[in-house]
């Protein structure tokens, strides 16, 4: 019980007193997981709308495809990111193994397959009528497309929520890639790893108090969108 | 106005990591031991590294069966290792660039507060390691590291191996394996540097040392830059020269003097000409 207090009451003051390691590990988990739930937001969201909008042979496999992608480990997908970005791999040439950026984008790829499967659902579900309607007054499938974007932007804007709580909460992708190093490429998650294993309670419970009110504070935003979008996001 | 600040929050968490990323071709990739991390000497001497030449140092600490492998692969640019054959294999392989041995400690072996181990063993290594065999359970840092492979050459030497009940081979780094140990109740093998550096955090205590075999010498190597034109030569040269120069060879002396009351590691470069 003694460790237990001590903890929370080291936690408490770390916190308090603005101690600028800390601080600084949880500016850099939130930079991290932003980027990549943005590149990835970017890169999946139009096109999982746009193929939703469509019929074509294979669909419900490819559905049931996405789904089981989104719960891709995260230790596979930092593997295989530091062997794109190790200096024998393609993409060595830029230097990125154990720096931020390398990070945020292993954790993109992480919650591409999350991104694509909610936007794809949503799309199959609520897209379909309004794309329809577009067509049928003669919209081209560009503007049919931004048009259904627009529709749907609400409930997209909930699903943002969603991938980041999962970028944010990962360690296997940022622990391999970044390599956990102090000062530079230390997050939340590999920060509590170390601490709590090296016997750091108060530092380790004062990141895990950080964590889990993130964690809480992105779930409750979810619940500020009205809820007929939530349930087609969900 | 909403949406401008949406978009400026944007650009910001895009361009972030990008700034803190730093330039790559003023930082070095030091490929180290837990060891060398855990007993807190890097955090010790690297920032006086970094503010004299302005070159950063990324740390991976990984352990030296596998910083000799990113040696080898030229995904490190810098070495600083304790494991003397492995080492040779890789002096020897030409792998290479500048090499010096850089400091030394010892091992000591550890058990828990109320230990069994027979008092005659204090120093006497291959006894201990035979009586813990038989007797006890030993947490072993399995990773091939400097640490690992003195603990693999002391079974050798006692003649004995524990069963694989009496055996936790973990993978893990000499703190994440301290503190195993210590939650176990068990035995292992530890530099004394990181031992002292987390021995207010455990419930263990030294039960044998200064046995000439518990000898820990460390050696610090530039990768040899033909490997690929990633490896930032100048930057390495730069840390070797600097980590056997007479200052921080002196600053190495001095480590965990104030604190513990002796120093965690004996500097052993060469003196510079």
């Amino acid at each position: 019980m003694d460790t237990f207090t001590q903890g929370f009451s080291s936690a408490f003051t770390l916190i308090a007193r603005f101690d600028p390691e800390l601080y600084g590990i949880a500016g850099l988990s939130l930079c991290v997981s932003c980027s990549a739930t943005i590149l990835a937001t970017a890169v999946t969201v139009p096109l999982a709308v746009f193929l939703g909008l469509h019929r074509f042979r294979g669909e419900e496999t490819f559905s049931r495809l996405t789904g089981a992608l989104m719960s891709i480990p995260s230790v596979a997908v930092g593997l295989f990111a530091a062997m794109l970005f190790s200096r024998r791999g393609p993409f060595g040439g830029f230097n990125l193994l154990y720096t931020p950026a390398a990070m945020a984008i292993a954790q993109a790829l992480l919650v591409s397959p999350l991104s694509f499967g909610l936007a794809y659902q949503l799309s199959r579900q609520r897209g379909r009528e309004n794309s329809e309607a577009a067509r049928t007054l003669g919209a081209s499938r560009l503007q049919t497309l931004r048009l259904v974007l627009r529709e749907l932007r609400p409930a997209l804007a909930a699903n943002l929520f969603i991938v980041f709580a999962r970028a944010i909460s990962e360690v296997g992708t940022v622990m391999i890639v970044g390599g956990n190093i102090r000062y530079q490429t230390r997050v939340l998650t590999t920060a509590i790893a170390t601490s709590a294993s090296m016997g750091d309670t108060g530092f380790a419970v004062a990141l895990g108090l950080i964590l889990v009110t993130l964690a809480l504070a992105l779930s409750s935003a979810v619940s500020f969108f009205p809820k007929r979008d939530r349930e087609a996001a969900g | 106005m909403i949406r401008s600040a949406v978009a400026a929050a944007v650009a910001l968490c895009i361009l972030a990591p990008a700034i803190f990323a730093g330039a790559p071709a003023k930082s070095i990739i030091l490929a180290t031991t837990t060891s060398t991390r855990d007993s807190g000497l890097l955090d010790y001497l690297l920032p006086d590294f970094t503010s004299n030449t302005g070159v950063s140092v990324k740390v991976v600490a990984v352990g030296s069966g596998a910083a000799l492998k990113m040696g080898l692969d030229g995904d490190a640019d810098v070495l600083l290792t304790h494991d003397p054959a492995n080492e040779k294999l890789f002096l020897d392989g030409g792998n290479a660039g500048a090499n010096s041995p850089v400091m030394h400690n010892d091992f000591v072996l550890l058990g828990p507060k109320d230990y069994r181990l027979p008092a005659a063993y204090a120093s006497n290594a291959k006894a201990a390691f035979a009586w813990i065999a038989s007797n006890a359970v030993f947490v072993s840092r399995g990773d091939k590291s400097g640490t690992h492979m003195k603990e693999l050459s002391a079974w050798k030497a006692s003649g004995a191996q524990p069963a694989s009940n009496r055996y936790v081979s973990t993978g893990r780094g000499m703190g994440d394996v301290l503190s195993m140990t210590s939650e176990m109740k068990a035995y292992t093998l530890s530099d004394r540097a990181t031992w002292l550096n987390m021995e207010k955090k455990l419930d263990l205590v030294v039960v044998c040392e200064n046995d000439p075999s518990l000898f820990n010498p460390y050696r610090v190597m530039t990768v040899n830059p033909k490997k690929n034109a990633q490896i930032n030569a100048e930057g390495a040269k730069l840390f070797f020269d600097w980590i056997v120069s007479s200052a921080v060879q002196k600053k190495i002396g001095e480590y965990g003097v104030k604190e513990f009351g002796r120093k965690l590691f004996t500097p052993d470069a060469p003196v510079s000409k």
